[in-house]
Order: C-alpha cells, then structure tokens, then sequence
C-alpha cells in the first residue's frame, strides 16, 4: 500500500507540475499546428528554447520582465517567418525537415561557447538569473502548505478502505468527464458548461484529497508558479476554443485536408498557413517560457527529445481537440513517472537499475507513440472520422 | 587525431553537464566544484594534440589581487571554485609546463557568475607541432576529411533516400540503424573478440536482417492497413525515441569503441589519415559504387527505380512493388549498419545517440540532392560532408559547423525546392 | 455551319433563349482561337512542358461571356493541365516569355491560385476535391468571399462575424436545397457518393459568386441518374448570366448542353465550332482516331434511353479506371 501510494503520490506531482503545463501550453500549439492546420511542426522545442531565452536573457541583462516576454515572443514570431516562408508552399516533408534542422541549429547556438555571456552555453542560464522578477510578483507569501486543508490523513488515520473509496469516486469522475468530452458539445449551453466545471472542480478536490502534494508556496518549486502555469493553460485553452469554432478555424482545418481545394475557393492558403505557425509557435514560447522558471534554461534539455515528448502527449491526449493537448501532456508525464517509479519499486536492481528505470519509461513512451497512432490515431478524446491525418 | 580542427588544439572547456534529460538522475561529473546560488566556477582542461598533462600549475588572480593556485590532475583538468563574481585573470605557469611544451597566450581573463561553471581556454602544443600550417594544407585536411564524412553519410543516406522514393516515407528511425551499426561493432569486436572483418560481415548481416524484419511485422502491414504517410513517419519518430534509450538502456550514454588499439595513422603531404579512415573510404566507394550499379543496370535496380519513379505505374506493368520495398528496405538498413560500424571506427567510438546527431545531416544531405533519388543523396551527402568539415577552416566558428550544414539546406530549399537532382513536381 | 443571321449581338442578362444564343454562336469563326465579341477569358501562348515533352501549347484562345464552352480532346491532350495553368494551380513553362491571359479584363499573368478564383473565375477538380472530414455545410460556408470571420485577430470575437456566418449558411441553405444536398447538410462530405461530391463542389464553386465557373470533367464518376440534373444545373446557371468553361471527353454530354466546343489534341488547340459541326471538323477526326471515343462522332442522336445506357456502361468503366487511379495516388 506504501509503494502504491508512494508511486500515486509521485504521479500527482508530476501531473500538476508547472513543468507539465509548461508543455501543455507547447502541445497547445502545437495542436494547432498539427491537429488542426496539419503542419508537421518537428521543432517545437526551438520555439520553446527561443521563448524561453528571449525570457532569460533579458532579465539576466537587466531588462524587466515584460522586454523579455517581448523578446521571447518576438524570437519566436521571427524564427517562424523565416521558416515558414520557404517551406510552406512546398509539400508537408519539407516544413517537417526544415524545422528539426532548425530546431538544432537554434540548440548548437545556443551551447556554442563564443555565446557564453548571452546563453551560459551548454551550462545554460540558472533559474536564479532570472526568476526573481516573477517570484515577486506573488501574493502568495511564502512558508509551505498542502494545497487542501484536510486529507486522508487526518479523515481516518489513512485507512486504506477510506482510500479505495477515494480512488473508486476519482476514477469515475475521470471516467464521467472523458466521456462527456468525447461527446462534443460538453460546453454547449449554460448548464452542460457548469456541470462540467463542477465535476472537473469535484474531481480536483478528490484527487488533492487523496494525494497532499505540500510546496512552498512561493518561489522555485511553489504553489505561485503552479498557479500561473495551469491559469496560462486554462487561458491558451480559451484562446484555442475561441480561434478554432471560427471561420478561421474553419479554414485551418479545410487547409488540413486538401489545399488545394482551400486555393480554389479563392483563400490565401499561405497567408493562413504562416499565422497558424506563428501563433502555435508563440504558445510553444510561452510554453517554454514556463517550462524554466521553476528550473534553468538548459539547451540540451530542450531538444529534439521534448519535440518528441510534445507529440506522445498531443496523440494522446488527441490531435483536433481542444482538450486532448491539456489530457494528453498530464497523463504522459504522470504515465511516465508511474512507470518509473513502478519499475523501481517492483522490478530487482540485478535486472534493471535505477538508471535504466529512466530510460525503461522513455522507451515505454516510444513505445506508446508507435501503438497509438496505429490503433488509435485519435488518441482519448478525437473524432475518429475527422482526423485521419493524410496530406 | 583530433577530427577537423587540425591547427588548433583548444584546452576543452570541462564535459558540459550532458543534462539530457530535463528531470534525468544525476549525471558524472569530473569536477568538484558544483556551481550555487553563492557559488561559482571556472575551470578547464590543459591538453596538447598528444594528450592531456597533468600537474601543469595555474595561478588564478582577483580583482583584489589575492592569488590562488591549481594544479591539473591525471586528466588535465582543473577547477577552482570562487565565492565572488567578478573577472579573473588565469595565468599558466609556464615552468610547470613540460619542457617541449609552448603555450601561445600564457593569460587569460574570466569573468565567474555565481551558478554557472566558466571556461578557461588555452592553447597548448607541442613544440614539433607546426602551428604555422598553411591555410592550403588545412583545406586539403578538411576536404579529405569532408569526403570521408560525404561518403560515410552516402552509405546511410541512399538508403534513406531509396526508401523515400519507394514508399514516400521519411523514416526518422534510420539513424538509429546507424546508431545500432556501430554498438553492434562495439558488442561483436571489442566485447566478443571477434576479427574486425568477420564482425564487420556480422554487423551488415544482422542489420540488413532487422530491415527485412521491421519490413515484414512493421512497414507493410501497416502499409496493408492504408496508415497515412503521416502517421507512418510519427510511427518512426516513436521507433526511434525507443531504439534510443534501448541503446542507452543496454550499454548507457558513455561512448563506446569498436577497436580497443588506438589506429595507425599515415601521412600524404599535408594529410594525416588514419589507417581505418582509408580503409573505411575504399569500402564506401566500392559499396557505393555497387549499389549504383546495381540501380542502373540490374533487373532488380531497374525495378526500384521504377516504383520509385511511379509505383502504381510499375505495380501495374507487372512489378512486385512488395518485393522491392521489403528488399530496399533489407539493403538500406544494411547499408545503415555499415555506415555506422564505419563511422565509429574513423570517428573513435559510438553513442546512443550518435546516429540521432547524423540524422539531421542525412536529411539534409537527402533534401539537398533532390528527396527520393539515390544519385542526388549521394551528391547531396558528400557536400554536406564538405560543408561540415570545411566550414571551420573557412572562418565558421567550429560550434556552428553543423548548424551550417542546416543553413545551406534551407537555403537551398528557397531557391530550388525539389534539390540539386530533383525534378519539378506536376500539381493538381 | 449556319447560314443565318450573322449579328454578333450579345443578349443582356443571360443567354437563356436558345436562338438568341445560335444566332451569336453562328457569327464566330469557326476556327481555333477565333476571336469572339465579348470574350471573358483570353490566353495567349500558354505553353507547359515536362521534361522534353510540350502537355499544352495553346496560342490563343477566347471564350465568349455567358456560354457553355465545352473544351474537348482524347486523353493526354492537357485539357487538365490547360485547366491547372490559367487558374494559377501551375505555372507555364513560357512565363515571362509571352504567356499572357486575362480574365475580365484583368491579368493573371503572375497572379496565384486564390486570386484568379478571387477574380471571379471558380475551378472544380476532376477528382473532387469535396473535404471529406468536414460536414456538407462547413463545405459550403468555406466558399464564400470575403469573411470577416476568416481574420484572425476578429476570428476571436464571435460579434464581428457572427451576423455575416448567419447570412452566409442561409446561402449555403439555399444553394444545398438548389442541389438537393439540403437533407444532407450535417453529414460528413466523405459520406457522400460521387455524383453528390460533384454537386457539393459545384455549389461549394458557386458561394462565391463566380462570373465563371470552370468544371473539370463534371460528368465523371457520377452516377447516370445524376447525370441528367448536374446538366440541367450547369444549363440554369448559363441561364442566368454565368459563363461555364467544361472539360469532357463524352461527346452526348458535349452535344447535349454546350454552346462552342474547342478541341485540343497533342496540348494544342486544333478547332473550335458550335457543337454539332465541330465533330465534322478533320481535325477533330484526326485528332480522336485511335483514341478510345472515336465512336458515333457523327450520330445525331440526342440523349434517349439507349444512349443513357451506354453513358452508364461508360461511366461504370471510368469509374473503375479512376479509382485506379485514385488508389495509386493513395500509395504515393
């Protein structure tokens, strides 16, 4: 019972980490990219990476914080023109290509060290440099606390029965919610909008019941950044609703299927292309903007790999969706951490060590890529129908 | 024999923390010093183009004028860890330097950040070392060292490309079949002992094997099943990310050697190449030249040039398209191996993610040249290769010779899309 | 050839009297690239190649306002490839070396897809180009011009565009229940079968208010019962003052509803002629011998039971051979 809650308790941390959000936002993106537009964005991480140093860099020069937003955001809005305006006239291979390679160039810059007093090189920039702007913005105040006054805990001393009840009424409240989404139309109207939000609130609180995740409350690994995070992600949600029931959405996901068609009826398909990939890509710096602040600007840690990462959550969750990015980046982080932990409290050392429980999980992520896109291409939440994603 | 830069031995800044993963366990360290909030760290590696020397004296200098001494260990490198911001200068004590030992600049001033570690560089050679090597005999250097790359990548890439042509599918995994060329290597010469030969037949066979395995339970019934390019080619992205950390998961993220003996190295006029490099281009160049040939005049080559060209045109003039996909598939992932078992010999080992590094060369090598046709990958891998290895003699900074390689590709791609051999493709 | 009045008078407001449009028709020449009274389209040495091979090499060409044209030839003559080069969808090998065209007076040299179809000059695609994964009705309202909504910074603000949307499906509406798609508005488009995809694009084409609307080869893969109404659609929007330029290769369809037909063979332009003198055409004879379609050029049968028959079996046959095709694009 230890070991589980040990591994569920670790799971929930990982699930609401600002770091989870951080690639939420990024995966937010993305989807518009993929999910919607049907770009092969393989560069996520350098709309990130470029966030995230615009961010740093200007605060570490002694910028305020709202220059290096603009830098960060401008970087971004940049390096997708200039990627976009090649590729997006040509077939979908070459914006795929175009965007890994640049996405590593924008790494082996940023390690390079004849950059050292911009990027820290392959050290990157700690976190001290350049979070206190934005630690100090909290009204938080400081000291821990556990998010929900009561617990487990102090409920029935931890029994275990007091816990399966718990587990049962979450897992049918995930269940009711999944469901309800699947559906469609689960905001459509006053009254479905409230029963969600209400169920999605009750969910919380159980789940925070069930797993105290203590924190400080302001500062590297606070309740303060976690707030933002998940409100930037509660708001790029919003912001994506708004744009895909529009007549622009609409065009975004005629592009996806035939642009040719789209060119007929008299659309500037490229124009519309470009925007898509300039807004997905200021999500991804957004996303990569958060993604530091509870930790340091680290190339290396922002490559190919978390590009990777963001398309097992989007698939997961389910591309075209506006919920899918949210779901998909929570359950692969905290899938990932359970199979980690799980093979570490189960699996002998002889057969695998702690190092290799790491990289067991990322296998198990690849893994689960190739499987869902095989069988369920529309992850939880799509519409089979609509996304069957050719070019 | 350090690749590329052939004039300058630079002092390494230390092994960056290789923090691959954002929320990885904790990572070897070879220094002491641990930047923190209150503390920071400049260090440094002392090594010649013959090794690294230990026991060299440095004295480092602040502001202040309060001197602190190091000493470098077996390895050459030494840090210091320092509770104040600011610039210091490192001064290399000379005397402590071996006596056929010079170094160019014996000072250098750095500026510590609390929270980071700095590089102190400095150059060191040997005295028999011509540091006066002329511009003209670098560039010879770097070209044969460019071809070497060109061809290396030309093993790979082919394949790459022919599979491209014959199913339309960029496969991310394929660097990781060079990835596996070269562990194979590893695993078949240095861990069982086998001769360099024998292995070397082994490495091809077993990874032309698993091409026509992944052909057979993989890329054909998922073609059978109607999947989308698209989701193929993620299909391959997840491939690969599980190859990679099965690799880092069977022999971790050192680099491992195929040979244990350091190579023989000969010298033509202002080359220096070693022995397995030579070797490595001729059986690139006879290989390669097989397969071209094999394209251009063989029944089975013409075959797979024409599913290439138009599959449900060669499909339909009586061409088991199957059969020439599963065999491109066996020879490209062959060929891959190859590459890779090669590529570790001349560039001194292998890691798990090597091939990953590779990749994006090859994609770019395989776009430059036109996507789907064999010669243009060929042509586009060896000047990428060139690009690569001569981009530093011709004034790039060396971080920047792979991001060079990029640049040139989408360059290319705005002024002629479908590569240097490519034909213009028909819409509509 | 007629010998009747020979006035080149064009009827104000649509041609819908079949006289009125033989007396016009009767005063063009009839010869390839005959110069027309009040032309809507002009080319002028349009010439594709690829590789060695020339597809299209079409030196001039009118085609009048407010007719059907049919434009005519054996497979692989480039009347697609012809298509794809004046709506901007390909770029002739002559650009910038005497390719000019003009729609409505204005230039297309250098314009792209979207702004010819923005001019006013609206393609369909020989293998529909119905978004499959999108319902009936999204289909449509993509068509239309103009839409504040389709801007993306008044996309977020549902007031800016909420009225036009409303005005938009209701001319959506229209138009389906015009095409009897109306029942099927919330379904996906992919459910649809052939004929009504055809339809779909068509009325799709027509929320723009094209002046002309160009359908390549309507007629294909749509099932005979459907035949009969997508003529008498594309007749009705002659009817009512839009110009129709068609790419066919069945002749009953070309007899049966177009005004002047040019024929193209080899990527050239080798006749033009009202339609039930042009078959007489050498040329054309020449042109289709050995092709496929080289039966009854002559017979003067109209459309009656027998000849439907014969359309279906056609049909039936092109429609096997493009899924052929269609399922050879899907392996590329």
């Amino acid at each position: 019972m230890d070991d589980i809650q040990f591994i569920l308790n670790g799971m929930m941390r990982e699930a609401l980490s600002p770091q989870t959000a951080a690639v939420a936002i990024a995966v937010i993106g993305l989807n518009i990219h993929f999910g919607f537009t049907g770009l092969i964005n393989i560069g996520q991480s350098a709309f990130m990476l470029l966030g995230a140093y615009g961010f740093a860099i200007s605060i570490w020069h002694g910028l305020p914080m709202v220059v290096g937003l603009l830098f960060g955001f401008g970087a971004a809005f940049v390096f997708a023109l200039v990627l976009g305006a090649p590729t997006l006239k040509l077939r979908g291979d070459y914006l795929a290509i175009v965007t890994i390679s640049a996405a590593e160039i924008i790494r082996y810059v940023g390690r390079s060290a004849l950059l050292t007093d911009f990027t820290g090189s392959a050290q990157g920039i700690p976190g001290s440099q350049f979070r206190d702007p934005f630690t100090n913005l909290s009204f938080f105040g400081g000291g821990q606390f556990t998010l929900l006054p009561f617990n487990y805990t102090d409920v029935a001393d931890g029994a275990a029965w007091l816990r399966i009840i718990g587990w049962v009424l979450v897992v049918a409240v995930i269940v009711l919610v999944v469901q309800r989404l699947r559906k469609g139309h689960a905001f459509a109207g006053i009254g479905q909008a409230a029963l969600m939000l209400g169920l999605i609130v009750v969910g919380l609180f159980l789940l925070f019941f069930l797993f105290p995740v203590p924190n400080q409350r302001t500062g590297v690994n606070g309740w303060w950044v976690r707030f933002i995070a998940w409100g930037l992600v509660l708001v790029c949600t919003l912001l994506v609703y708004l744009l895909v029931r529009s007549p622009w959405g609409r065009l975004l996901r005629g592009i996806r299927e035939d642009e040719d068609a789209i060119r007929s009826l008299g659309k500037n398909v490229f124009a519309i292309k470009m925007q898509a990939l300039i807004i997905g890509g200021l999500f991804g710096a957004l996303g990569g903007m958060v993604y530091v602040l509870p930790a340091s600007v680290q190339p290396d840690s922002m490559g190919r790999s978390l590009t990777f990462f963001c398309y097992t959550a989007l698939l997961l969750g389910g591309a075209a969706t506006i919920f899918g990015p949210v779901l998909g980046a929570i359950i692969f982080f905290a899938a990932r951490i359970g199979i980690k932990y799980t093979s570490a409290a189960y699996v002998p050392d002889s057969i695998m060590n702690g190092q290799q429980t790491e990289q067991f999980s990322y296998i198990v992520v690849g893994v689960a890529l190739m499987l869902i896109v095989i069988f369920r291409p529309q992850g939880i939440l799509g519409n089979k129908r609509e996304l069957r994603f050719n070019v | 024999m350090v690749r590329g830069a052939a004039g300058l031995i630079l002092a390494l800044l230390l092994a960056p923390l290789l923090a691959l993963i954002p929320t990885g366990a904790a990572h070897a360290v070879d220094t002491l010093c641990l930047p923190g909030p209150e503390a920071a760290c400049i260090a440094g590696t002392i090594r010649t183009e013959d090794g690294p020397l230990a026991d060299v004296t440095l004295t480092v200098t602040d502001e202040a004028g309060t001197e602190q001494e190091v000493t470098t260990g077996e390895t050459g490198k030494w840090n210091l860890q320092l509770d104040q911001e600011g610039p210091y200068v490192v001064k290399i004590d000379t005397d402590s330097l071996p006596d056929d030992v010079v170094v160019t600049e014996d000072e250098v001033t750095v500026k510590a950040t609390f929270g980071a570690t700095r590089p102190a560089l400095f150059e060191v050679r040997t005295e028999s070392y011509s540091a006066e090597t002329s511009k003209f005999d670098e560039l010879v250097q770097s070209t044969v060292n460019g071809i070497r790359l060109g061809l290396l990548l030309a093993l790979a890439s082919v394949g790459l490309s022919l599979i491209y042509g014959t199913t339309g599918l960029s496969n991310f995994a394929h660097a990781e079949q060079v990835t596996l060329g070269g562990l194979l290597g590893y695993f078949f010469v240095n861990q069982q002992g086998l001769s360099l030969v024998v292995g070397g037949v082994l490495v091809v066979i077993v990874c032309a094997f698993t091409g026509w395995f992944q052909d057979r339970v993989l890329w054909q019934p998922l073609r059978r099943r109607g999947l989308g390019l698209i989701q193929m080619m993620i299909v391959t992205i997840g491939l690969s990310l599980a190859l990679q950390y099965v690799f880092q998961y069977a022999v971790g993220a050192r680099t491992v050697r195929v040979e244990q003996a350091n190579p023989e190295v000969s010298t033509f006029g202002p080359v220096t190449i070693t022995n397995q490099s030579i070797v490595a281009m001729a059986i690139s160049v006879v290989v390669l030249a097989l397969v071209g040939y094999a394209l251009l005049r063989t029944r089975v080559g013409r075959a797979t040039r024409a599913v290439s060209d138009n599959p449900a045109l060669a499909a339909a003039s009586g061409i088991d398209t199957d059969r020439v996909i599963r065999l491109v598939w066996t020879v490209a992932m062959g060929l891959a191996g190859l590459s890779g078992l090669l590529y570790a010999l001349v560039t001194n080992g292998i890691k798990w993610d090597s091939g990953m590094q590779i990749l994006l060369l090859l994609f770019a090598a395989v776009t430059l040249g036109g996507l789907g046709t064999a010669f243009g990958a060929l042509l586009g891998s060896l000047i990428i290769g060139l690009v690569v290895e001569l981009s530093p003699v011709l004034g790039m900074p060396g971080d920047f010779k792979y991001a060079t390689a990029m640049l040139i590709l989408i360059l290319l791609l705005l002024v002629r899309p479908q590569g240097l051999l490519g034909k213009p493709q028909r819409v509509g | 050839m007629s010998d009747q009045m020979s006035s080149p008078t064009v009827a104000p407001g649509g041609l819908a009297d079949p006289e009125a449009r033989r007396a016009l028709v009767a005063g063009f020449e009839a010869a390839p690239g005959a110069s027309k009274p009040d032309p809507i389209l002009e080319v002028d040495a349009i010439v594709r190649q690829f590789g060695g091979m020339t597809a299209v090499d079409v030196q001039h060409l009118e085609v009048q306002r407010g007719l059907i044209t049919a434009l005519i030839g054996p497979n692989g003559a480039g009347k697609t490839t012809f298509f794809n080069l004046i709506t901007g969808f390909d770029r002739p090998t002559s650009a910038g070396a005497g390719a000019h065209w003009a729609f409505d007076g204005q230039k297309l040299d250098k314009t792209s897809a979207s702004s010819v179809a923005r001019a006013g000059m609206v393609r369909t695609f020989q293998l529909t180009k119905a978004l499959s994964a999108m319902t009936v009705i999204e289909n449509m309202m993509l068509g239309a011009q103009n839409q504040a909504g389709e801007n993306l910074v008044k996309s977020i603000f549902r007031g800016t565009w909420r009225k036009q949307e409303q005005e938009i499906e209701a001319k959506a509406d229209e138009l389906l229940q015009r095409f009897k798609l109306y029942e099927k508005k919330h379904d996906y488009a992919g459910s649809l079968s052939g004929g009504q995809r055809k339809l779909l694009e068509m009325a799709r084409a027509l929320m723009s208010d094209p002046k002309m609307i160009m359908l390549d080869e309507p007629m294909a893969g749509v099932n005979p019962a459907l035949t009969q109404s997508l003529l008498g659609h594309i007749q009705s929007l002659r009817d009512e003052g839009m110009t129709v330029l068609f790419v066919e290769h069945d002749m009953h369809v070309v007899r049966h509803i177009s005004d002047w037909v040019a024929v193209m063979a080899e990527g050239r332009l080798v006749a033009e002629g009202p339609a039930d003198s042009v078959m007489s055409d050498p040329a054309v004879i020449d042109a289709y011998l050995g092709a496929h379609h080289d039966t009854d050029l002559g017979d003067d049968a109209l459309l009656s039971d027998q000849t439907m028959d014969e359309l279906a079996e056609e049909v039936a046959v092109e429609d096997a051979e493009r899924e052929a095709e269609e399922e050879a694009e899907g392996l590329r």
